[in-house]
């Protein structure tokens, strides 16, 4: 017979005794007017959404350092015109993938303490528990946060991803099985390509991995390979659900294509550049935001908005995710999946939510430039100088203003997620073919037309 | 009598047809409460009702019926009389009394046994109601129970008679935060980073259930 004397280890955390006993204290004491209630439950979030753009930035502006101390870009010869190009590809694709990483652990976080608080929930809350004190040496042991401290269970997804990796690895008998095991390669190297010609900054024209000519009709491809990854993991499941969550998919991003390959064209159209570094430089440093191209014009506006909501249903994100829907098709194209292959698909979801955020800033949001007209006219500045402090510190700004701004419009996707019902497939059909595309093909003549007028922008024509 | 009732649907207006300002109002609620939980939480007036637990335990309505315990004769001896109304009133005949003779000659039997088997309890209070010598309560504010055996969950004389009214069960087991009021005198404030500076949250008037 178990004693009453607390034997079963169904606490919470190592603390919860001494936890418990401090609740005891302050609940039944007569002299206190107030009641402990919940744990500490400070408005953390804000400041942790911070978390990625001030990483990457840290993280963007030590390779910057590495760089320019080696002086990887400005040496000459024959070894290294071949070296050159393949150190910079190795580390970026390094860059890229701690990116990658970093942005989904916080963002698959934030999705559910966003969604926790829309709905009056706390969401995680225990994993990562900092417990005790900084014990510096003997007397001096400093407490800087109560004796046991959830910051809101920030370490959750990394938790999550261990578990996922230590699952069991299934592929059913009769899935086609390499196929199976191709499928999410396929998907998730199809984000990892469009990271290609995703700046994350632009200011020294070195960061962003590959600035190609053609980088908007690049991106508006590549975008769309991991709808053939999903096809392939919805095909090779053998399994109903999956099978109609891939042809949802298929259907839907190849639709899609029309009315943000629309806003496209309109974006490009106003700086008259496939390149991305040159669409940026259009939309600054002079008149701060108003050089953006949301306020370029309202074609160019209506664009953003297409493009916005055109690009959750190319990222599968509710309301347009038909693929995997939860409650009709279990999870759709991934209901097979489990372990490490399920957590790469997860991975591809989550980074290429950032791609399409991040694609939308840099088209439409300014990019790299700030909005502030000083701060901008700094960065041009910086990127004509040698100094490697003016260098560093533009690239923090730059990679803080374009992850910043797509970390917002990610916000906004998580935000629509929590909010709206799921469209049927024909509503879904419908807002592509019957709205979007002859919105998109108006903002496409609308916007020409308003470049024609106004050349260079109305900011230029009004304000000199 | 069944009737139909009609019910009349507005027709979307031209606005709602439209759709743009519907969604931007959808999104300006949930905003609304994701920012006023978040302020709210900055402020300690959070909207979200969760409760931490088992760390934190609200204490339970006073009338609340939770597990039983056996009430003592000033001598520590039980003061149930082995009369037999309780298991025969009781409807999931889960109380299960030995009697013997009692060594006091004023009293005339005793229980040489009493277990509860709360795997078949279902907390309805009769046994409570028909104890004709007020030997049983259920107010320890404790809410039954987790365990690892069946054995566990039949409780004997011994752990019956321990039970204190409002005696919240320790940590790890299913427990409100029990009902009376304490038994220590309150404890001095505490130091500057105890959690209590940080965490509490007013409550208005809201005290702890008096004992009854």
């Amino acid at each position: 017979m178990t004693g009453p004397a607390g034997s079963l280890p169904l606490s919470t955390g190592r603390g919860s005794r001494e936890a418990t006993a401090i609740v005891y204290q302050e609940l039944l004491n007569p002299h206190h007017a107030q009641t402990y209630t919940g744990r500490a439950y400070w408005g953390l979030f804000p400041f942790a959404a911070l978390f990625v753009p001030v990483l990457t930035a840290g993280l963007f502006v030590a390779w910057e350092a590495v760089v320019h101390l080696t002086g990887l870009t400005r040496t000459t010869g024959e070894f290294w015109s071949v070296a050159r190009p393949l150190l910079l590809g190795l580390g970026w694709v390094h860059v890229i993938l701690i990116f990658i990483t970093i942005f989904s652990m916080y963002a698959v976080w934030m999705e559910r303490k966003v969604s926790a608080h829309m709905q009056c929930r706390t969401g995680p809350m225990e994993v990562g528990r900092i417990q005790g004190s900084i014990f510096l040496w003997k007397r001096f042991n400093f407490r800087l946060w109560p004796k046991s401290w959830s910051p809101h269970g920030w370490l959750q997804t990394l938790a999550d991803g261990l578990k996922l990796m230590a699952k069991e690895d299934l592929i059913p008998k009769d899935a086609d099985r390499w196929i199976f095991i191709l499928a999410p390669i396929v998907a998730f190297t199809g984000v990892f390509i469009s990271f290609l010609v995703i700046p994350f900054h632009g200011v020294l024209s070195s960061f962003i991995p590959a600035d190609l000519d053609t980088g908007v009709f690049f991106f508006a491809a590549v975008t769309s390979i991991e709808a053939i990854g999903v096809i392939m993991a919805g095909w090779a499941s053998n399994n109903k659900w999956a099978l109609f969550g891939a042809m949802r998919a298929a259907t839907q991003v190849v639709s899609y294509e029309l009315p943000i390959g629309l806003a496209f064209l309109t974006a490009v159209v106003a700086a008259g550049s496939l390149r991305v570094s040159d669409i940026v430089a259009a939309q600054g440093p002079d008149y701060g935001m108003l050089a953006w191209f949301v306020f370029r014009s309202p074609f160019l506006l209506l664009a953003f908005v297409i493009y916005f909501i055109s690009s959750l249903a190319e990222c599968k994100r509710a309301p347009f995710d038909l693929p995997e829907a939860e409650s009709e098709l279990i999870s759709g194209f991934h209901t097979e999946y489990s372990s490490m292959r399920f957590s790469i698909f997860f991975l591809a979801e989550y980074a290429a939510m950032y791609v399409v955020a991040a694609f939308a800033a840099v088209l439409f949001l300014g990019g790299w430039w700030t909005g502030i007209a000083p701060v901008d006219h700094f960065l041009a500045d910086a990127a004509k100088s040698d100094g490697l402090l003016p260098r560093l510190a533009a690239v923090g700004i730059g990679v803080f203003a374009v992850v910043g701004k797509s970390m917002i419009l990610v916000f906004f996707q998580m935000a629509a997620r929590w909010t709206y019902p799921r469209a049927r497939l024909d509503q879904v059909m419908y807002l592509c073919l019957k709205v979007f595309l002859p919105f998109g093909l108006l903002t496409l003549v609308g916007g020409t037309a308003w470049e024609l007028w106004l050349e260079g922008g109305w900011p230029k024509a009004l304000l000199g | 009598m069944i009737g139909v009732r009609k019910v009349d649907r507005r027709p979307l207006t031209v606005r709602e047809r439209l759709y743009l300002v519907e969604v931007v109002k959808g999104l300006g609620i949930t905003l609304r409460h994701l920012l006023g939980n978040l302020v709210g939480s900055a402020t300690g007036r959070p909207r979200v009702p969760t409760i931490a637990w088992p760390e934190h335990q609200e204490p339970a309505a006073p009338r609340l019926r939770g597990r039983h315990r056996l009430m003592q004769r000033p001598d520590g001896a039980p003061k149930c009389v082995a009369c037999m109304c309780c298991p025969t009133i009781c409807p999931a005949q889960c109380i299960h009394i030995v009697a013997e003779e009692s060594p006091d000659p004023t009293i005339e039997k005793r229980p040489a046994s009493f277990e509860i088997d709360y795997m078949r309890c279902v907390f309805c209070g009769l046994c409570i109601e028909v104890c004709p010598v007020d030997a049983i309560r259920m107010d320890t504010g404790e809410v039954p129970l987790a365990d690892y055996s069946r054995e566990a969950f039949v409780f004997d004389l011994a752990r019956l008679l321990k039970s204190k009214p409002g005696d919240p069960a320790p940590p790890g087991r299913v427990a409100t935060g029990g009902l009376a009021p304490p038994r220590e005198p309150p404890a001095p404030p505490t130091g500057p980073y105890e959690p209590s500076v940080f965490l509490e949250r007013k409550r208005g008037q809201e005290q702890p259930a008096a004992p009854h």
